[in-house]
């Protein structure tokens, strides 16, 4: 009987410790996945083309959007010039080229099905081919 | 009379001289190239170099590598 007590207050530290460790590493997985992923009502726009990129890096309508697309839109938009502008500055380039540049990827990495704007400006839809880019992109 | 001869033929030999110049000047003259009447364009894109392009390419996957929640 005795024992058995001492035996549990020794393990019990243990048992504690150990969850912690998983809830730590829980944590420590869950949150870069849920900062790294899309907010669900942008990949909706833009999974339905109703949002699309743009050559000069940023997003675009390609049919009139709600108001809280637009919104979102914006939003990102804000937020990607941000990101423009610091990597400018740490490239020596402006933000307009930084900007330029990284549409050239987005525009490539677009998945089948959604939008993107050709150098002519019109809106076309990703197929299995490569997407028509300005002639600059690499 | 000899000397006026002479003086006929390389006035005749001048003379063809300057027709085919003049022909040459004609010629020259087709090939000349009229002010554009169109406005000159200034693309606004001049900035965007495909050697800058190139240049950022890499810094630019790595942005929307680190940030594809805003990509």
């Amino acid at each position: 009987m005795g024992n058995d007590k001492m035996r549990m207050t020794k393990w019990k530290p243990t048992g504690l410790a150990l969850a912690a460790i998983a809830t730590t590493a829980a944590v420590a997985f869950a949150v870069p996945s849920a900062m790294a992923q899309r907010d669900p009502a942008y990949a909706a726009a833009r999974a339905a083309g109703q949002v699309g990129e743009q050559p000069d890096g940023y997003l675009g309508f390609a049919t009139t959007p709600t108001p809280a697309i637009r919104a979102l839109v914006q939003d990102l938009n804000i937020k990607r010039k941000a990101a423009y502008t610091a990597s400018a500055q740490s490239t020596g380039s402006t933000v307009e080229q930084f900007a330029f540049t990284s549409g050239c990827n987005l525009i490539a990495q677009t998945k089948p099905g959604e939008k993107y704007q050709t150098p002519g400006g019109a809106w076309k839809t990703r197929d299995a081919s490569p997407p028509e880019r300005d002639a600059r992109c690499p | 009379m000899k000397t006026t001869r002479t003086g006929a033929r390389r006035l005749a030999i001048g003379g063809r001289c300057v027709v085919v110049m003049a022909g040459m000047s004609a010629l020259a003259g087709c090939v000349q190239i009229d002010t554009p009447d169109k406005p000159i364009e200034i693309n606004l894109n001049i900035n965007i170099r495909q050697e800058v392009v190139y240049r950022l390419d890499g810094d630019a996957k790595k942005l929307i590598e680190q940030n594809s929640e805003i990509f």
